[in-house]
């Protein structure tokens, strides 16, 4: 046997210390006990699972990659990534119907758009949602996204992108699943942001989802496939040098970190192109390319949430910043803690309580607090937050687009 | 982005420096890679431990000493004015500059320290406590506690300690994964109905006992189930540390970090600061992994990033080095000396760290940088372990600093 083989990984596991901060910062660790925590999954499992498969332990699934054991970690061991590895490396259990269904959100997001009145009032009925949990072992708890009628790009093609060459500075937008199907308005909402300050939006010739909710139900090579047209895309797009934003954290941490550490892919060459939209507009404001001018009528408590992957990114204060340049809006920092549904993981009957559990002090934060906005750059958090508080959640640019004065905005920028 | 102060490091020393500045209205930021130290600190501070009077210990180290860098007077000033700015974080300790007091380690030593959190029981002597009786409690399954250790550390000081095991129906549900019963986690369920139950379950149990002994697995966010639970105790109810993580440490970080943010202080948790651009001798702007190519720019720097455990200093094979900006740092040149072969003896290691000048700014080629200060244990010419001056350096430099920077 040769040892060296055994212990060599190409993950930095070695670095940990054991001194078990993670499993402090575990959100899952917390509250199900048969999760056997990021240490024993990620760095020290991983010792084992290199002599032999056998160790691998399928507990392993109960991590929801919230990435919050790698931002504790003093060592900057990739405990994360490690754990996602080992899963699709070792777990014998193969995607089911359940995990197709879930993980491909633009497939069903299109079907679902195009008879967006019946799915919505169907997955919505008890019965149906009884069903659901019967068969697929969907939690009929949980509320389902409902889908637009028209999607974002759809409307962008009719309304939007004739005008969009007009304007001096171009970028392209990373739309994701959610702004297409569920929620064309933040689409709109960027666009009118994007617009004011003198930038035209174009969309990729052929967006694939980014792939995460794929990757974390096991289907790899179906990432990897929608990864590489993605990549192609944005190569595409910074040869025309269009930096390429996108309005979900959880997509711009795919595109930028998941697909390199995960699937493998090199994305080196364009990593630092692939941008959140709040990061890009603060950078232009701090920079003084740009100028914002807020409209006086505008009040708004808000609460900010920090999603998991923001966390993970540490780009939160740039979500905020922006936020805290509204004159009208109140700004209160939530405690950085996971809400529990990480993607599709809340959606599945054996998590479904320990989703709700690991959020519950996130839940009661809000209630507490009394405000009539929550402010978060995910969707999936929005979700979640908005089914478990009755809150309504925004992402910080649709915030920003209903305080910003157009015209002002435009006059400021010297934009007709 | 530009911040009037930013820190490199959101330890003890990092933390007290942005608090100090924060509280004088200064715009801080705090970039820390991963969580700190405190979390393994059980919750006692040591100005100098290896005398009974810890600032004339002080007085007798050498020169290149940080608290003799910084002054005995400082050392003095800083040691009473921290306590204020604890009691304002809500981090509750006492403890006496001139004069060290004692506690019980988690193996059931006795040690000496300056300011310990009022978790636990502190004492004049090493060799007689102040009970005669007292009963020790652990929880079914807690595997990081050892009744055995401190049953024979009260023994042999004469006091009679009666031990027993709590069994708790909500701990069945921790039990499930043996290896995860760890004191941050069994802290996590102690809150509302279980403190009551295990109030009820001590009341026919205590006898009678002086004094009241449990792990510390209570209050990681703040310290209410602390409060909760002793008043519902008749006798006092003391702490005794566990193995790492430790609750209390856990706890005194995130108030820290609480009260800082509070300030308006920023904090940036997971980065690593990469590479820091100079100006003629002064840091102008620094950059990190995450930010990438976003430069944070700040009028003052502090390195706050630790030793060799939180990689503030780092040993390769031939090499002791400073890894963000290349410091001047104070080690033997050969690998030999860095350390004795006898583990107990004095480790020429642990000295080493970033040279600085009187006023702690750090040097690159013998040249001090106009703004780049360090503060706490990445500074060299201490040895936390054999002077017991951990804590008490990190602190007092850390406001040392803050006020330079204020006074500049």
């Amino acid at each position: 046997m040769n040892y060296q083989n055994s212990n060599i990984s190409s993950n930095n596991f070695e670095q940990c210390i054991k001194c078990t901060i993670c499993t402090v910062y575990c959100p899952v660790t917390a509250v199900n006990p048969e999760y056997p925590g990021p240490k024993q999954a990620g760095p020290d499992g991983e010792r084992y699972r290199l002599k032999k498969p056998l160790f691998y332990d399928e507990a392993l699934k109960y991590c929801l990659n919230c990435k919050r054991c790698e931002v504790a970690c003093p060592s900057n061991v990739k405990i994360g990534d490690i754990i996602q590895l080992a899963r699709l490396k070792y777990s014998k259990k193969r995607p089911g119907l359940r995990e197709q269904i879930l993980a491909n959100t633009d497939f069903m997001g299109s079907l679902a758009t195009t008879f967006a009145p019946i799915v919505n009032t169907t997955v919505k009925l008890k019965p149906v949602k009884k069903i659901m949990d019967w068969t697929l072992k969907i939690d009929s708890h949980r509320t389902f996204p409902q889908y637009a009628s028209q999607r974002f790009t759809t409307w962008f093609k009719r309304h939007a992108a004739k005008h969009q060459a007009e304007l001096p500075n171009q970028v392209t937008y990373f739309h994701g699943c959610y702004a297409n199907y569920n929620y064309p308005q933040l689409g709109k909402d960027l666009v009118k942001v994007l617009n004011a300050v003198g930038y035209g939006v174009n969309l990729m010739e052929k967006e694939r989802c980014c792939g995460v909710a794929k990757i974390s139900n096991g289907l790899v090579k179906q990432a990897s496939r929608d990864a590489k047209r993605n990549l192609e895309e944005v190569r595409r797009s910074v040869a025309q040098n269009r930096e390429v934003i996108a309005t979900s954290t959880t997509c711009t941490f795919t595109l930028r970190d998941e697909y390199h550490h995960i699937l493998g892919l090199d994305n080196s060459d364009v990593r630092e192109q692939i941008n959140l939209a709040t990061r890009f507009l603060y950078r232009l404001v701090d920079e003084g390319k740009i100028k914002l001018a807020f409209r006086d009528d505008f009040k708004l408590r808000v609460a900010y949430h920090t999603p998991c992957h923001m966390e993970k990114l540490g780009w939160s204060i740039y979500s905020t910043s922006l936020m805290r340049m509204i004159p009208g809006l109140e700004l209160i920092m939530l405690d950085s803690i996971c809400c529990g549904i990480a993607g599709t993981y809340g959606f599945k009957r054996e998590n479904y309580k320990y989703s709700q559990a690991i959020g519950a002090p996130l839940f009661k934060q809000i209630a507490d607090l009394g405000v009539s906005v929550v402010a978060c750059d995910c969707e999936t958090c929005k979700w979640q937050i908005e089914m478990s508080t009755g809150v309504k959640v925004e992402n910080p640019i649709s915030l920003l687009a209903q305080a910003l004065d157009v015209e002002r905005t435009k006059a400021l920028n010297n934009i007709k | 982005m530009k911040y009037e102060t930013i820190i490199i490091g959101g330890g003890l020393s990092g933390l007290l420096s942005g608090i100090s500045l924060a509280e004088r209205g200064h715009k801080v930021a705090i970039i820390s890679a991963g969580q700190s130290a405190l979390h393994f600190s059980s919750g006692s501070f040591e100005l100098f431990d290896s005398a009974e009077n810890p600032l004339q210990g002080i007085a007798s180290l050498s020169e290149e000493h940080p608290y003799r860098k910084i002054g005995l007077e400082a050392v003095e000033h800083y040691a009473d004015a921290v306590k204020d700015i604890f009691a304002r974080a809500g981090v509750k300790c006492s403890g006496d500059k001139n004069r060290n007091h004692y506690r019980i380690t988690p193996i059931g030593m006795i040690k000496s320290a300056w300011l310990t959190l009022d978790d636990y029981a502190t004492f004049d002597s090493a060799e007689e406590l102040p009970w005669r009786r007292v009963a020790l409690v652990n929880f079914e399954g807690y595997i990081d506690f050892y009744p055995k250790f401190l049953e024979s550390c009260f023994a042999k000081r004469g006091v009679d300690c009666e031990t027993f095991t709590l069994t708790l129906k909500e701990f069945e549900h921790l039990r499930e994964s043996a290896t995860e019963m760890r004191a941050t986690n069994i802290a996590r369920v102690m809150t509302g109905d279980i403190l009551s139950k295990i109030a009820q379950e001590l009341k026919g149990r205590i006898g009678d006992a002086e004094a009241l002994f449990m792990p510390a697995v209570f209050g990681m966010f703040d310290d209410e189930a602390v409060t909760t639970l002793r008043s519902m105790v008749r006798v006092p109810l003391y702490f005794i540390p566990t193995m790492p993580a430790s609750v209390p440490g856990v706890r005194t970080q995130i108030q820290l970090k609480n009260y800082f943010q509070k300030l308006g202080g920023v904090y940036l948790l997971g980065d690593n600061v990469t590479e820091g651009v100079m100006e003629g001798g002064r840091l102008k702007s620094i950059l990190t992994a995450n930010h990438g190519d976003m430069e944070f720019e700040a009028d003052n720097f502090v390195l706050a990033t630790g030793s060799f455990f939180s990689h503030g200093i780092i040993a390769s094979q031939e090499h002791i080095y400073e890894p963000i900006f290349g410091l001047d740092v104070a080690a033997d040149a050969h690998r030999s000396e860095w350390y004795n072969q006898d583990l107990y003896a004095h480790q020429p290691y642990m000295g080493y760290g970033v040279t600085t000048d009187e006023q702690l700014r750090c040097k690159i080629g013998g040249e001090s940088v106009a703004n780049l200060y360090a503060v706490g244990s990445v500074l060299a010419s201490q040895n936390a372990i054999v002077e017991g001056t951990g804590g008490g350096v990190a602190i007092t430099t850390a406001l040392y600093v803050a006020d330079k920077i204020i006074n500049a």
